[in-house]
Formats: structure tokens, sequence, C-alpha cells
């Protein structure tokens, strides 16, 4: 005897316990497999774009901060970059490897916090995400010493970098980095063989690699699924050319292989921070530039690598002190595109988890 | 690095495919017909020598007598990049041709400029606003909002 | 290279529904252009009241401010702060306050850490008015109390204040751990003073 039964329509509400932000799917369920999903966002939709073309260019980095608030950094990074672009400023050594290696500390912390949210989704509840949490406290007080700040750090300028780096950065930066290979070695080995992540997480929403290419995927996510493109190596931006590391990437595309890319470029990462370390000479950290920048008319495009993907921005210019068009490539927003394809024929549960390996942050998505 | 490809030479050659599709050209982009941005499009991701198979970003900018909707694509095997832009100088209902069928990355970029900035693309599945809801008066980021 | 269509066209996107969401978000636009006044009534000097309804006031003040639940509403950057002090380095813990509740109906406390837009000031009055009796909020944040660096933006709510009372208001951009701890102490010791009980 067949049973009728109809579609479902589910609202995964824009207020739900996970750490990923505001965000909503409606989903259409036939009994608990998904059949469509609906993403919205809007919700943080704070109009940075416009507001950047009120603001002078250095008063544009604060808004940048904003963004990807867990990799402040990084934003500040891109902005930065593309303003030197338009312009032509050149950058001083030390402030190249000031930039090399917060860029580089940030990738650690932001990676820390998806890794632990994509646990707690999978079940382990906050567990992980504490342990996380106590080993980004260390790089948080590392920012601290340099910007004062602890989240939001407007650290870097046009021409370089706001201010010099303490004396006992350097010391503290020597002890963190002797001791986070062995916090992550501890990490691994408590949950790699797990068995409720291995059958929560391999095999689950996979992620062919034509599709990957087509919906223009960028960062850990088109790794995973076999792609080895990552901007720091094939379009190297401030001084990444001359570091050793390689690019870790996944077979499959599931939701497994986007963890273990995550873990293994946190070591990278590491090793990219050793040698600037060794490297870092010393100088001025800000070249010469006026107080109110007047960039001529045109346009630039500057992209570089974040914990997200590739983060662009697209600066138009006009000879004035404000950008006349400030556009944000948000990686969040194109990772997004994937997800209606790679929930559909799995269960809510399921659609989670998949939601929380592709790490978006809802400050990016909605700007 | 990721070689930007000259605007020049890349019109040379759509110019054989494509006649009289393509605006000007200079060293650092391509101003394309709007009407031909589709046929573009397709050679440029079909073509094996140009192979664009990857889509870095669709946005739009309000000059006060145009709209200029800009694309970047990259190619990720040949490691080079093209800048194509193409203008629609209607004020009241701009339309542009959307590729989403060619580059699905293009779906939520092409929402976003429609809710943004009120340019339609036409052929887009599911062309609603995004950021903002239904009911919103107006595009926020055109240069004659407020 | 050949792709697959995109899987069609969506089978349940609902345009009656998305207009009814945008009809309700400008008429709470229309009607919350004033910001509501701070329950600030505590301030004032206190009555003298009688031994048995002071000694209840004072267990019921003590229970209610020892173990406060807060709500889930985590739009933005002053998410991660909140965190980082439910996390183990500056404990909320000790407060009584580790869980954070799901569920708007079993919590009392709702911490805003985060820019409020119009699009989602409805949602965020929809948990406050499911949050029952007695209920508190902490402006945590530039943006909760005033709209912050976006103000001038036009889908930005220029502070909590204009959809919910606010009692207690944490500055900073974004606050540290410890600031919100002071503030959530701010809030025990206006709780201490309340009157729990009509009399």
């Amino acid at each position: 005897m067949a049973i009728k039964t109809e579609p479902f329509v589910l609202n995964i509400g824009p207020v739900h316990p996970s750490t990923h932000g505001v965000f909503r799917m409606r989903a259409t369920l036939d009994g608990e497999v998904i059949i469509d999903m609906e993403p919205i966002f809007g919700y943080l939709h704070r109009g940075i774009e416009k507001l950047a073309e009120e603001r002078t260019y250095t008063g544009v980095i604060p808004l940048t901060d904003r963004l990807d608030y867990i990799a402040s950094m990084s934003n500040n990074l891109a902005y930065v970059l593309a303003v030197e672009k338009l312009v032509g400023i050149p950058v001083p050594e030390r402030a190249e490897y000031l930039r090399v290696i917060m860029a580089e500390l940030q990738r650690i912390a932001a990676y820390l916090i998806a890794v632990g949210a994509f646990l707690n989704e999978c079940g382990a509840f906050f567990t992980p995400f504490l342990y996380m949490f106590r080993e980004r406290e260390k790089i948080i007080d590392l920012f601290e010493m340099v910007s004062g700040q602890r989240l939001l750090y407007n650290y870097m300028r046009v021409g370089g970098v706001s201010q010099d780096i303490p004396e006992e950065f350097l010391p503290a930066l020597d002890k963190f980095v002797r001791e986070m290979p062995g916090f992550i070695d501890e990490y691994d080995r408590l949950l790699a063989e797990n068995e409720i992540l291995l059958a929560r997480a391999k095999g689950v929403g996979i992620l062919t690699k034509e599709m990957a290419i087509n919906c223009s995927v960028s960062g850990p996510v088109l790794r995973a699924s076999g792609v080895k493109w990552d901007i720091r190596k094939a379009d190297p931006y401030s001084i990444y050319d001359r570091f050793e590391f390689e690019i870790p990437t996944g077979e499959v595309g599931d939701c497994y292989d986007r963890y273990r890319v995550r873990i293994e470029e946190m070591r990278q990462s590491l090793r990219i921070i050793e040698q600037a370390m060794e490297q870092i000479p010393s100088g001025t950290v800000k070249s010469e530039v006026p107080y109110l920048i007047r960039p001529p008319a045109g346009e630039a495009y500057a992209h570089i690598e974040t914990p997200k993907g590739e983060l662009g921005f697209y600066l138009v210019s006009d000879n004035s002190i404000a950008p006349y068009r400030c556009h944000i490539r948000a990686p969040s927003l194109m990772n997004l595109t994937v997800l209606r394809e790679m929930v559909i024929g799995w269960k809510i549960q399921d659609a989670i988890i998949i939601f929380g390996s592709i790490d978006i942050t809802v400050g990016e998505v909605d700007r | 690095m990721i070689l930007a490809l000259s605007g020049k030479e890349v019109a040379a050659q759509l110019e054989q495919q494509f006649p009289g599709s393509i605006i000007e050209s200079s060293e650092n982009n391509l101003l394309a017909k709007s009407e031909s941005l589709l046929d573009i499009a397709e050679y440029l991701k079909s073509s094996p020598e140009l192979d664009f198979d990857y889509l870095n970003y669709i946005t739009a900018v309000d000059y006060y007598d145009y709209f200029e909707v800009v694309y970047q694509f990259t190619s990720l095997k040949h490691n080079h990049s093209l800048v194509l832009k193409t203008r629609c100088y209607d004020r009241e209902n701009p339309t542009v041709p959307s590729i989403v069928r060619l580059y699905q990355g293009a779906d939520f970029q092409e929402r976003e400029i429609y809710d943004l900035m009120g340019i339609s693309f036409n052929g887009h599945p599911n062309l609603k606003r995004i950021f903002l809801w239904e009911g919103f008066h107006g595009h926020p980021l055109r240069k004659d909002y407020l | 290279m050949e792709v697959a269509e995109p899987a069609g066209i969506y089978v349940y996107s609902d345009t009656e529904l998305d207009r009814a969401e945008g009809e309700a978000i400008e008429s709470l636009k229309a009607h919350c252009q004033q910001p509501i006044p701070d329950p600030d009534e505590w301030l004032e000097e206190e009555v003298r009241r009688n031994i048995l309804l002071t000694s209840i006031d004072f267990m019921l003040n003590w229970a209610r401010r020892s173990s406060l639940w807060p709500a889930i509403c985590f739009p933005a950057c002053c998410a991660f702060e909140l965190i980082a002090a439910n996390a183990s380095r500056f404990d909320l813990s000790r407060f009584g306050m580790e869980i954070l509740r799901a569920s708007p109906r079993q919590a009392d406390l709702m911490i805003t850490a985060g820019t409020l837009t119009w699009k989602m000031a409805p949602q965020v009055k929809r948990i406050y008015d499911q949050m029952a009796e007695p209920k508190w909020v902490i402006a945590m944040g530039a943006c909760g109390i005033s709209g912050g660096i976006f103000r001038s933006s036009y889908n930005v709510v220029p502070g909590y204040n204009r959809i919910v009372p606010v009692d207690v208001y944490v500055p900073g951009c974004p606050p540290r751990p410890e600031a919100l701890i002071y503030g959530i102490r701010m809030l025990h010791h206006k709780i201490s003073k309340g009157r729990a009980i009509e009399g």
C-alpha cells in the first residue's frame, strides 16, 4: 500500500545555534531527504560598498575589518594591496615581512575556528571548539601586542603597516611556533580516526572538480576537490615567492577532505612563519604617503588568498580623496553557489554539516 | 604569475569570429557590445588556447551617463586572465544578457547587481532581490540614490 | 567541457512569502523611528517595604541573577567576543551563564551581539517577544548602542533600542570580554535592586 506524501517546506531560520551567523535556508523536504534548498541572506547587509564611497582611502580600512571579522588582517591586506596597485607606492621590506607574518597567523586563527565549528556541528558539542579557542587566545595575545585590539585590528596601512612590533613579539612568536605543531598533532591523533567523524563526514557533500571550477569556488573548498590552485603560488603577491611551502589538496571533495585540507594548511602556515622570522630585516615599516591619498583616475583589482578563499578588491578612482567605486569579491558568497547542488539528496543533519564545512562568514556574504 | 592578456590581441581574435562585436580594446581590458556578450563568453570558454573556465567576478559601476558591467575570467590551466566590459546606456531599464548557463558562479553576483544597481539580466532563472527585501524602493548603489 | 544544467527553477521559491516578509519589514521600519525609553525606574530612591516582602525580594532576585541564560542572537563580529567570554579564558560559567539557549522560551537574557539591519529587525523582535518575563537585554558593542560605524547606511537600525528596550549598554568595537563581564555585573546589580513582587 503506497503512502501519500507531499513535500514539506522547512525554514532553517536566520537564528540558529551555529556560529556561522544569520543565514537562512528554505529546504523542501520529502520525508527527511532534501529535494530543494533556497539560501536567503541579506540579514547582515550593512552597505559597506556604499559607505566606502563616502570615506577617504585610509578611512575605508576599518570598514574592511568588519567584512570577514574572523580574519581581519587578511581583509586589510587585500584592500591595501589594491590601493597600492592603483597609486604605485613601494612598500619597505620589513613591512612586507610583517604583513606575511600577520597574514599567516591570521590564517591559523581562522582555520582554528573553522575546524572547531565544523566539529561542533558534527556533534562533538563544544569540546573541540573550546580547545581551538584556547590556542586562538595565544594568537590573539600576539595580535594584541602589535595592534592593541583583539578582534578587528586595523593594522595595515597604504604603504606598509601602522606601527612596528615591540621587542617581546618575536620571542613570544617563537614560543608559539614551537608549541603549535605539537597541538595540531595532538588534535589529529584524537580525531583523525574517530568513527563518528568518519561516518558523518566521509562521502558526504561531494563536490566534483568541474562543478567547483564552474561555480567560481575558491579556497580550501576548491583545493579539497582536487584543484591545485592557490593564489599565493599562482599569482604571488607581496613576497610570497620567497618562501617554500606546499599546497595540500584533497581527492574526493567531501567534507572530510575539506577538514583535512585545513589542518594541513595550518602546518604549512607555520612553515612560512618560521621562514619569515629568520629572514626579517630591520628598517622602516611604512613608506611616506600623503595624508589624503589622491590616486590618478583608473581602476585596479588585487586579490589575495584568505582563509575563506580568494578575496579581491576592485577599486575605481576618479582622482578624488574617496573611492568612486569599491567592489568586494567575497569568497564566502561565491562558495555558497555550490551549496544547493551539494545538499540536494541528503538529510537535514547532513545539510548542516555540509554548510559548516564550506565555512562562510555572513559578514562577508552580505557585506 | 597570472599573465593578464592584452585586450588588443584577444580583440583581434574575437573580431574574426564575431565581426562588429568589439567596441574598443586597450592593454588592460576589452569593451564589447552587450548583444554579443553571450557569444563572446561562450567562445572564450570553449576555445582551446584561451580556455577561460573560471569566472573571478562580475561587478557594475555607475558612471553617470552609462552603467558598465565588468567581468574578469581566468584560465586555471594556462594561467592567464582577461577583463571584459560592456556598457548599457539606458538609465530606466538597463538589461544585459546573463551568462549563468555558462558559468554558474554568476548566479548570486547577477542577482546582487540587479538588487543594488537595477540592471536586469536576460535569461537568469531566478532574478529577484538578494540582499534587500521585496518591496524596497530604489537601488542603493546608484549614484542618484539619496 | 560540458557541465550539467543548473537544477532548474526552484521547486519552492515563494515570492509571496518574500513579499509578505518585505511588507512586515517596511511596516516595522515605519513604526520604529523613535527609540524605546530605557527601563530605568530602579535608579530612583528605594522605598521602604516591609520585612517579609524584602526577604522574598532578596531571595528571588538572588535566584534570578545567579543563573541568567542568554538567548542566541549572534548577528556579527561581537558574537566572537561573546563566545570568547564563554570559552575557558574568561569563563562566563562562573556566573551561571554557560548555557547559550537556542530556544528563546528558555532564556531570560538577550545579549545583542552585532549590527542590526532592518531586514533582521522583525526576527529579533520575534525572539524578544518569545522570551518569558522577567527578561533583560544587554546592547553589546557600538553597533548595538547606536549603529556604530555603519550608522549612515541604508539598511542599518541605529541602535537596538528602536526595537527592544535595553537595560545595559556595553561600549566597544568589539568590547573586550572583560568589558562584557563588567556589563553583566552591572545587570546583576540592577536585578538585585528590582522588586520581584509588587506591593
